[in-house]
């Protein structure tokens, strides 16, 4: 032992002056760390309530909740996560999935209250002491527990897809598919936009096990057009899902074209069933597109005998006789309708109700009627003119193409409107060999046609004139063009709050010469064939009409669907008022359903 | 007369006669398992001689949790704010060898600039942890000053978990795949500014505590672990260097960028309370040295977090894995197995407090003066929570 060994402890003196470092809480406040886990907050406007919280939370420390006064915005399941502290471990994983990143944390340390109810609380809508403060713990930029890129899908090179009308996307691969599968979170939130209301997730998650026939069967539980839907739907599942927030939604829609994809139509009748107990109802059905051809299909498993009229020579409707084949290609759409056909429902092609067969002998001789005859004629432009020879519609082109017809567009055209059916003239005509301009009297965002067609209209070199307005079309010099006169617009703010008006600059005229002009701008539907006295049983708006529960019109027997009887216009609504309307059918037919 | 059959198995020179309780000679106490000289929850059944220690029964069970168990319940991302738990006061080891236990299996990479910022976490945690120790070993020999020396400094560590991981003591922040989060603005200032204090604190601490007639006295031959003891007992980390084995993971089989970094393995040779404390308090420093070399050389840019699948349906493919890093205590492992669905098959965390505490203290406890037995815990630097999970 040293005599330093005894002294050198008293070193600890020269910290006795020391500032300490306790925090005098709570009279002083330390604010935590900008990442500090305090408690945790929910921006409710951001949130969407699609649950992936709470499915993460592993400690079942949140529940999603109906939150009073919230009205929910389409997209939204109007819950909200609420917490329970006495579960909760603050590792903020669910912050970290949050899709919309609404999720975050306070930077505080320490919060008491006497209520242990307050330990329950739904972060943003109750009042909690750390609301309004900064924020803590928010999940990192570089940090991702989703991924927000889309798998790409093999396509034509725009150059490649005008020199055909071959198929420009070309699906995924098996392992493509399952990668964009694995993107899903499984909230659901897709199911309650689809019009169709189809089981996203589980069919998704088939996609993702690599099993196709289940995956079919559950497509099947909704959509007997599966392999067209999975090609041309609207998706507005995809708008809604909130991976979107992280990048892009998930592609729903080549997901179901992938399982169609993979199971050959050879197996349909194995793999979903080809038995059909006869009940002896017989149910008429006037049109075979997507809307007939869907209560068809679910009218006849219910062992309906099923009769379709249809105008055409072929069935489809405009899945066959608007939309290109480059988009959905003619075997494709064959594979659903021929699965339909094959349970035993009978189309009666080139039979037009109003000519072959008359609307009362469909009624006198069917239990049930189920009307799906579209819209099939263009509207009109309202300029002086628009009946000269070289204004063609839009409709007309496509149904030229689509039989094989060539209805003689020229080398230059121009195409008036901005919905798919004008994109798809569009790009029609420009794998004709013409030079395409668009013309449109608003601005690209509020074209009504998928951001996709615009982008690939574009890619395939159709010129886009926007806030165009056609004025005049008068004869050209050539007696084969045709002259239009178009004044450019100004966006003018609607004062009732509307979406901008555009208004016509009458200094600022045009006058261009083309081959031909494509009007498609919109189309009607025809129901002058319905003699008057049902007419006056049945309720009409804007030339469509107005169904009730189930479909059903005020002429019990008759229920109606699709475009002509829905304000969407698109292949999922016409599917679902179909399936729906056979839902009302057997219920009306069984005695279930009063009207 | 369950003593008689004990000392028959853990027989020694001195104390092979059968320990008659009866005998009035001898008192049994029990020494946890709550008691301010225990560390963590567990229990000595100590048998006293007059004030030397006859016979040591250790217990443990008083902090079982089951953590193993729960893992099987969960997913792959679900396991890694638990895993923490295991080791309070070490939680970054835990969620280390988790996260690289499930890349190996999943065939996950971690980027280069997480490997980085994983170094310097557990290399704070090392400090903070050692700090805590430092504290605990004087406060063992009376000595309390010290204690609330090394808890000041290792909040201001605490601080720099804070900023770095959003919390200070279950930091959460080493996930499968990475980590999540970068060093936050200016970061490195005020690691380098905390890491500079905790040296003029050795610096102190070696003039008060090491150089102590008092701590001299008393850790000087108490608890001595004998070369031929190291590898029978299974006694890693600075127990073992303190006894001459130069053994160290991070420089044996190099994980992390410890390969990249240049640091000292040190070792003691005398063995015992005293020698163990000296190679940790240099260890310290052997910390700083790399963290200071960390800050200087690590990216402060790319990415931190692998390509991971959508963590909801995570399946990881069938397959085992240990994995082991050098903890304060030695090496700590992560068993896995994995059946290729969505959950661990089978997990098991070994820490060297398993047979530090049990084993090695049932053995050195013999023959030790009851007021020393606090001091000999603490100088194996044993973690209870980590023996039961
Ligand atoms: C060019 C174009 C592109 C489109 N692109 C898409 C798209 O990408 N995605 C999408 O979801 N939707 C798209 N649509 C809309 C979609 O095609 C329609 O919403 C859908 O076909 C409507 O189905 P439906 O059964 O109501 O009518 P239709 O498909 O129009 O079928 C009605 C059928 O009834 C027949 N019919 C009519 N009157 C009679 C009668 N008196 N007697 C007997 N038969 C009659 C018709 O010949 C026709 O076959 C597009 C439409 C067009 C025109
Ligand atoms: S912080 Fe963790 S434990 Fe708490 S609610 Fe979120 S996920 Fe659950």
């Amino acid at each position: 032992m040293s005599l330093k060994d005894l002294i050198s402890p008293f070193y600890v003196w020269q910290r006795a002056f020391e500032k300490p470092y306790t925090q005098k809480h709570p009279i002083q406040e330390r604010p935590g760390a900008p990442r500090y886990r305090g408690f945790h907050v929910n921006v409710l406007e951001e949130c969407v309530g699609c649950g992936t919280c709470e499915t993460i939370c592993q400690n079942h420390a949140i529940d999603m909740v109906q939150v009073e006064g919230l009205e929910p915005k389409p997209g939204d399941s109007g819950l909200r996560p609420k917490f329970d502290y006495g579960r909760c471990c603050w590792c903020a994983l669910c912050v970290d999935i949050c899709t919309t990143r609404s999720l975050r944390m306070s930077n505080h340390y320490a919060w008491i209250t006497e209520d242990p109810t307050d330990f329950n609380f739904i972060a943003g809508a109750d009042n909690m002491s750390w609301n309004g403060e900064e924020y803590g713990y928010r999940r990192d930029d570089d940090y991702h527990l989703l991924r927000g890129e889309r798998v790409k899908m093999e396509m034509l090179a725009p150059e490649e897809g005008l020199k055909s009308f071959e198929e420009v996307m070309k699906g995924y691969t098996e392992e493509q598919a399952k990668d964009e599968a694995d993107r899903c979170v499984e909230c659901g939130l897709c199911v309650a936009t689809c019009p169709a209301h189809m089981s996203i997730p589980d069919y998704i998650k088939t996609v993702r096990e690599g099993d196709y026939e289940k995956g079919l069967r559950i497509l099947y539980e909704t959509n007997p057009f599966s392999s067209t839907c999975g090609r041309i739907c609207t998706h507005r599942c995809e708008e809604v899902c909130p991976v979107g927030h992280q990048g892009e939604p998930l592609a729903i829609r080549w997901l179901k074209r992938a399982i169609v994809d993979r199971v050959p139509r050879e197996r349909y009748r194995e793999i979903l069933g080809d038995e059909v107990v006869e009940n002896g109802k017989q149910v008429a059905i006037v049109g075979a597109g997507p809307g007939g051809l869907s209560a068809a299909y679910y009218l006849r498993r219910q062992g309906y005998g099923v009769t379709v009229f249809e105008a055409q020579a072929r069935a489809g409707g405009m899945l066959r006789y608007g939309v290109p084949s480059y988009r959905l290609p003619d075997n494709q759409l064959d594979k659903d309708i021929e699965y339909i056909r094959s349970l035993g429902v009978e189309v009666r092609f080139n039979t037009c109700i109003g000519r072959e067969v008359q609307f009362a002998e469909l009624i006198d001789d069917y239990d049930a009627v189920f009307m799906a005859i579209g819209l099939n004629v263009p509207s009109s432009l309202r300029v002086k003119g628009e009946d000269h020879p070289r204004v063609l519609s839009g409709l007309q082109v496509l149904d030229d193409v689509a039989s094989d017809k060539n209805p003689g567009v020229g080398k230059n055209v121009a195409v008036i409107g901005g919905g798919n059916v004008a994109m798809d003239a569009a790009r029609v005509s420009r794998r004709m060999g013409a030079n395409v301009t668009v013309l449109y009297r608003r601005r690209i965002a509020d074209m009504p046609a998928d951001p996709e067609e615009i982008h690939e209209s574009q890619a395939e070199g159709c010129t886009f004139v926007t806030q165009a307005i056609p004025v005049e079309i008068k004869d050209a010099d050539n007696p084969d063009q045709v002259t239009i006169v178009w004044g450019e617009a100004e966006m003018v703010a609607d004062e009732k709050g509307g979406r901008p008006r555009p208004v016509l600059q009458e200094d600022r005229m045009h006058e261009e010469t083309y081959d031909c002009i494509i009007s498609a701008i919109g189309q009607g539907g025809s129901l002058d064939f319905i003699p008057g006295d049902y007419r006056d049983q049945i309720e009409f708006k804007w030339g469509k009409f107005v169904p009730g529960d189930y479909q059903q019109t005020a002429l019990q027997k008759l229920f109606v669907g699709g475009d002509i009887a829905n304000n969407t216009a698109d292949a999922i609504s016409a599917i679902e008022d179909g399936h729906h309307a056979a839902r009302g059918i057997h219920k009306f037919l069984t005695g279930e359903l009063v009207a | 007369m369950i003593y008689a059959k004990r000392r028959k198995r853990m027989s020694t020179q001195e104390h092979n006669a059968p320990i008659d309780l009866e005998s009035g000679k001898y008192v049994k106490i029990w020494q946890g398992p709550q008691h301010p000289g225990i560390t963590g929850n567990m229990a000595l059944e100590l048998v006293l001689n007059g004030d030397e220690v006859v016979d040591c029964k250790t217990h443990v069970g008083y902090l079982h949790r089951g953590f193993e168990k729960l893992m099987e319940r969960r997913t792959f991302i679900q396991n890694f704010p638990i895993v923490c738990r295991i080791a309070v006061p070490e939680p970054t080891f835990n969620e280390y060898l988790y996260a690289a236990a499930v890349e190996e299996l999943a065939g996950i990479e971690s980027p280069q600039r997480a490997q980085w910022l994983r170094t310097l976490n557990l290399e704070l945690m090392r400090l903070a942890s050692y700090l805590m120790w430092l504290g605990g070993i004087g406060a063992s020999f009376g000595q309390a000053t010290i204690y609330q020396w090394t808890v000041t400094h290792r909040d201001y560590v605490l601080d720099l978990f804070e900023e770095m991981t959003g919390a200070r003591v279950y930091h959460m922040y080493i996930v499968p795949g990475g980590v999540r989060a970068g060093l936050p603005e200016g970061f490195e200032d005020r690691a380098r500014a905390v890491l500079d204090g905790v040296e003029r604190l050795l610096n102190e601490i070696e003039k008060v505590l090491f150089k102590n007639v008092v701590f001299k006295a008393r850790a000087k031959g108490l608890g001595i672990i004998s070369k031929e003891m190291v590898d029978p007992y299974g006694i890693v980390g600075p127990n073992a260097r303190a006894a001459g084995f130069t053994r160290d993971l991070r420089r044996d089989e190099p994980y992390l960028v410890y390969d990249q970094l240049d640091f000292d393995v040190v070792t003691g040779t005398e063995s015992d309370a005293y020698a163990r404390a000296k190679v940790r308090h240099q260890e310290m420093r052997e910390g700083i040295r790399m963290m200071r070399q960390i800050l200087e050389q690590m990216p402060t840019d790319g990415p931190f977090q692998a390509k991971m699948p959508n963590v909801l349906h995570w399946e990881v493919p069938a397959g085992e894995t240990y994995v082991k890093a050098e903890c304060t205590r030695g090496e700590y492992g992560y068993y896995l197995v994995t059946d290729g669905s969505q959950y661990l098959r089978r997990v098991h965390v070994r820490g060297p407090s398993y047979t530090h505490a049990i084993a090695v203290m049932e053995k050195l406890a013999v023959g030790t003066n009851i007021a020393d037995i606090a001091g000999l815990m603490v100088s194996l630097h044993t973690y209870p929570p980590e023996i039961e999970r």
